[in-house]
């Protein structure tokens, strides 16, 4: 089994972006029972928590702007640990995400086993 | 009532708390010693009361004779009283001045004491269960060797085992600070937990003693509830889950010791009393910023106090066991969290999900399968009873899937 770490990005910055904070809302219910049904698996290494739409993004010379989506409207709107076999399986699993159909996207990247 | 009742009900109630009390007062290393005298006392009950009758305070009589033998055994035992003072609560008295205090305050502390020394992860939840059925309920070895279906031989060795364990890491017989109780609080709540379970899905056909293990549990329980360091909201949970399960006791077997499912259980044998106190206590649990397995658990068997089938209480069954698998993976919580699915989302979604499970040497796993395909596919749904069958062990079990095929066939 390997370790794979999902992350969610969506639009968080676009006036009328989605999904809309009524489809997010509309999710919540759909998102516990994905995160359910893959806790339910055994497959579930950590929970995804609940980020706040604030943040900041740091650079150079003590460059901190806000948003963690300055420039991009992928903005991280959660992530989370699996198990895995590959990559053909974590895939699976990410598209079960219930919020792909309003324009998010999951990442998938397989944490490299150490030695 | 009968003296030997009575002295049978004293010996419940009242052995645990001398020995208790002692324990607490000796310490750890002096288990057995305590556990002489307390015996001793009993003994000399039985031989006194049945020349001279029974006193008008047998507690108070008991308590007082449990004294005394204290103190002559302090006395006589100087090499004791040598050996004990290191650790000994009241080193510097003369043993003529030794205080045993038998208050109500003091007893409470010592048993809280105690269950925390008994439940200490030095041993294994096994021993834990074990030894808090004989040192803080006083129940006799062959009366746990019958909870667990297992002989008096495997039971005396494994909590002699433990004590020796716990003597060996020298635990301390003491109360937990305020800074521990979190920490240490969670596996006193897990053994809790299993002793209550134990009661409540033994397969043994003893009644009385499965219902006593499940009561001593709730005991327990209530006396970490009635301290305020202890009184924490998982332990109102914990209470409230207990309470919620108790309520179907009378409703879960038949006449005959067998299992009823909740599906064909009557519903007007459910214990309301119990169901209120559950409320009451899940309640109790709702402050705080954690929420615990206990909290979601409780709140799974306050749905199942529901009988009917509303789309509101299957839902939010399927959320706690979703959340309650996020927080910790356990088999029977994904199995169920499955039959929950099913009802709200129907037995196709569900039976997409149950094969993704891979609980392959689980018979539970197969006969949710089972339950999943009947009336969809009945011929799938045949085949998964029978690998049921062949993977339960448990006569009980085995009967139930029986029924299901039964069912099924006719």
């Amino acid at each position: 089994m390997n370790e794979f770490v999902l992350i969610i990005r969506r639009d968080m910055i676009s006036k009328d972006a989605t999904p809309s904070p009524e489809q997010m809302q509309a999710a919540i219910k759909p998102f516990q029972d994905w995160i359910g049904g893959i806790a339910a698996q055994n497959k579930l290494v950590a929970p995804p928590k609940r980020w706040d739409s604030d943040g900041r993004v740091v650079k150079e010379d003590n460059v901190v702007t806000n948003g963690p989506y300055a420039e991009i409207k992928e903005s991280v709107g959660g992530l989370f640990l699996i198990r895995a076999e590959n990559y053909e399986e974590a895939v699976e699993i990410a598209k079960g995400c219930p919020i792909l159909k309003w324009g998010a996207s999951v990442e998938v990247r397989m944490a490299v086993p150490t030695e | 009532m009968k003296d030997s009742q009575l002295l049978h009900n004293l010996f419940r109630t009242e052995y645990r708390k001398l020995v208790s009390v002692l324990c607490y007062l000796f310490g750890i290393k002096h288990i057995e010693i305590a556990e002489d005298i307390v015996s001793d006392t009993f003994l000399a009950a039985t031989e006194t009361w049945s020349l001279k009758g029974i006193p008008d305070n047998p507690t108070a009589w008991l308590y007082t004779v449990a004294k005394n033998k204290t103190k002559n055994h302090l006395k006589r035992n100087v090499f004791f009283e040598q050996k004990l003072s290191p650790e000994f609560k009241y080193a510097a008295q003369k043993s003529e001045e030794i205080v045993i205090d038998l208050s109500a305050r003091n007893i409470a502390d010592s048993q809280l004491a105690m269950i925390f020394t008994v439940c200490d992860p030095c041993i294994s939840t096994e021993s834990q269960v074990a030894l808090a059925l004989n040192l803080l309920c006083g129940f006799g070895i062959r009366e746990i060797a019958d909870a667990f279906l297992t002989n008096k031989e495997v039971i005396y060795k494994r909590i002699n085992r433990a004590k020796e364990k716990l003597k060996a890491e020298n635990i301390k017989i003491q109360q937990p600070t305020i800074l521990e109780i979190n920490d240490r609080l969670e596996p006193v709540l897990t053994t809790l937990y299993l002793l209550f379970s134990e009661g409540y899905y033994s397969s043994s056909q003893n009644t009385i003693l499965r219902k006593d293990l499940c009561a001593e549990a709730m005991r327990l329980v209530h006396l970490l509830m009635e301290n305020k360091a202890t009184n924490k909201p998982s332990v109102n949970a914990l209470f409230s889950l207990m309470s919620f399960h108790s309520s179907r006791f009378d409703a879960r077997t038949n006449e005959k010791g067998e299992i009823v499912l909740y599906d064909d259980q009557d519903e007007t044998k459910w214990n309301q009393e119990l169901i209120i106190q559950g409320t009451y206590f899940l309640n109790q649990a709702s402050t705080g910023d954690r929420i615990t397995r206990y909290h979601l658990e409780a709140g799974i068997a306050y749905w199942h106090t529901q009988k009917e089938d509303t789309d509101e209480k299957w839902d939010n069954i399927l959320q706690l066991y979703n959340s309650l698998l996020i927080l910790e993976y356990s088999p029977i919580a994904a199995l169920n969290r499955t039959f929950a699915l099913a009802k709200v989302h129907g037995k196709e979604k569900a039976i997409q999900e149950a094969e993704k499970l891979n609980l392959k040497d689980n018979h539970f796993y197969f006969s949710l399968l089972g339950h999943l395909y009947t009336d969809f596919d009945n011929q799938t749904a045949l085949a998964h009873f029978n690998t049921a069958f062949k993977l339960a062990k448990l006569e009980t079990d085995r009967k139930t899937i029986t029924e299901n095929i039964k069912k099924l066939v006719y």
